[in-house]
């Protein structure tokens, strides 16, 4: 329906197009609208993060996208051709690593190309060069249980980037992280995101997370969710923290977080 | 354990050797105690006599076929109880009306001691061998099945979704994900179900068998020969804890990747 005059407006390609997307579970206390009509298109290397109050649908969205959800109703397309499952150009970075704690750090970035038919040695040197790219190479024989948070979750972005997906869905990938190292990752993941470009999408529940890291903010709103408002973050690449401090970051903050308060508040009602 | 705390106690700064050797003697002066004490003397006759009574056993001839007889029984009634707790177990956790038809069963037998049931089996099944393994079987197949299937149904869900979206199929995510998960489980499993094979035994070899260590104790009880009854008792003393120690080394081996965890 708006598909096509959405069209019209981007020349760009459109690498992710949710489609009148709407899911309802049943739960106990009956059924339970998560999402209702969501439309978005999300076009080629664009970094897109979603924020919206906990519980208002966000990894709901990100499980249909990937595949690993069925929507009730609606559509999801991956370049034109309509998502039936998960696929290897769709990649996702969870909040808990989800790393294989019985392979070491080498051998969950090789299980991602493995995956892809890149096989013994090859395989190997792959995976060493994603892993100085998260700059881990030291790392690549211990296994998880012995690194950090920031640590592992470096290690399932470069186990993500090694199964070169063509979008990468990440569902708050930093949330279970202290600030400082959070910060750090953010600045690794744009730079990353620069050199080796990739559509990304990312969800966080952190307003200044998402207006250093995205060229568009969606603001979701609660009960059912919807996409409430599509902030544009015209701030020139590269940011780094000291973006935080400029008057337009600033705007941006209070008016987004403005928006997302307002659903925290209809959430608690 | 930690070395590097300079200010831990004298018990710390003992090495576990000594402490083995320390428990040992008060294991054996407890044991000459109780021996000289007449009212229990009686039943826990000096070290030297259960000593002397492993020639007596020799001598009689049937101090390797009773050890042998019970490991062929344990063996058997454990791997065969293994092997069908397995796939049992893996059923149970993928099929849910398989498993809500089996599970309410699983734990219901399990609380029934063996010695219970092993009348029937040798009505059904007759004396020898036979009974013997099939109690055995039983006991580690309930233990084994109810183990590995809590194994089964752990496994960590979004381990699972990571493998699917990095392009793996339901053969990659049994052979890669669900079977390396699961292992510790299977683990824990071989090991409570060897400890059960052997508490089984008794049970097991009350069934009008003609050999075995558990057979031989009560013949011992009813012939009254206190020494060579002990023996028998350190004897799957002894093979209980060999067993425990060979099966807790494999299991450090195999999963040193995890983060700590004890059953
Ligand atoms: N498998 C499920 N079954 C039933 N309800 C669910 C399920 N998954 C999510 N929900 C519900 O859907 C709503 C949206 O959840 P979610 O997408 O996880 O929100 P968010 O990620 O924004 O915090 C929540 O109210 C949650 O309880
Ligand atoms: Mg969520």
């Amino acid at each position: 329906m708006a598909g096509e005059a959405r069209d019209l407006m981007n020349k760009e390609n459109v690498c992710i197009r949710i489609d009148g997307v709407r899911k309802v579970f049943n739960g106990r206390n009956g059924e339970m609208v998560a999402l209702n009509g969501v439309d978005l298109d999300i076009h080629d290397n664009e970094f897109i993060c979603v924020v919206g109050p906990s519980g208002c649908g966000k990894s709901t969205l990100l499980n249909i996208i990937a595949g690993l959800l069925e929507p009730t109703e609606g559509k999801v397309y991956c370049n034109g051709k309509e998502v039936t499952g998960t696929g290897t150009e769709r990649g996702v970075v969870f909040q808990q690593y989800a790393l294989f704690p019985w392979l070491t750090v080498k051998k969950n970035v090789m299980f991602a190309l493995e995956m892809r038919g890149v096989k013994g040695k090859e395989a190997e040197t792959e995976a060493m060069k994603y892993l100085e790219m998260v700059d881990l190479a030291k790392f690549a024989d211990h296994y998880p249980k012995e690194l950090s948070g920031g640590m592992k979750q470096r290690v399932a972005i470069a186990r993500a980037y090694a199964a070169e997906p063509q979008v990468l869905l990440m569902d708050e990938p930093f949330g279970a992280l202290d600030a400082q190292t959070r910060t750090q990752l953010q600045t690794e993941l744009l730079e990353t995101w620069q050199k080796k470009k990739k559509t990304c999408f990312f969800i966080t529940h952190d307003v200044d997370e998402a207006i250093i890291l995205a060229q568009k903010v969606i603001i979701m709103s609660a009960r059912p969710g919807r996409i409430k408002r599509i902030v544009d973050i015209n701030i020139p690449y590269p940011r780094t923290q000291e973006t935080k401090m400029t008057p337009e970051f600033i705007e941006l903050k209070n008016e987004i977080w403005g928006q997302v308060y307002q659903e925290y508040l209809e959430v608690r009602k | 354990m930690d070395k590097r705390n300079s200010k831990s106690g004298l018990a710390d700064r003992i090495p576990g050797k000594v402490w083995l050797l320390l428990s040992f003697l008060a294991a054996m002066l407890l044991w000459w105690v109780l021996s000289i004490i007449p009212a229990t003397s009686r039943a826990f006759p000096n070290m030297f006599k259960v000593l002397g009574s492993i020639s007596t056993m020799i001598t009689r001839g049937v101090l390797w076929k009773d050890i042998s007889s019970s490991l062929i029984s344990v063996f058997s009634g454990y791997v065969l109880g293994f092997v069908i707790a397995l796939p049992v177990a893996i059923l149970m956790a993928w099929y849910k009306p398989v498993r809500f038809i089996i599970e309410p069963w699983i734990q219901f037998i399990r609380n029934i001691p063996p010695l219970a049931y092993v009348p029937l089996i040798v009505i059904a099944a007759g004396v020898g061998r036979k009974p013997q393994i099939i109690v055995i079987t039983i006991a580690c197949f309930l233990t084994m099945c109810v183990t590995i299937y809590q194994g089964v149904i752990n496994v960590d869900e979004t381990l699972i979704k990571a493998a699917r979206v990095l392009g793996a199929t339901d053969k990659d995510i049994f052979i890669r994900v669900i079977a390396p998960a699961t292992l510790p489980f299977i683990l824990t499993a071989i090991r409570l179900g060897a400890s059960v094979a052997l508490t089984t035994l008794i049970a097991a070899e009350s069934t009008g068998a003609t050999a075995g260590l558990g057979m031989r104790i009560r013949s011992l009880n009813n012939s009254f020969e206190p020494a060579p009854m002990l023996l028998y008792i350190i004897i799957i003393g002894i093979l209980g804890i060999t067993i425990e120690k060979l099966i807790k080394t494999a299991e450090r081996r195999l999963t040193s990747w995890q983060e700590k965890r004890e059953i």
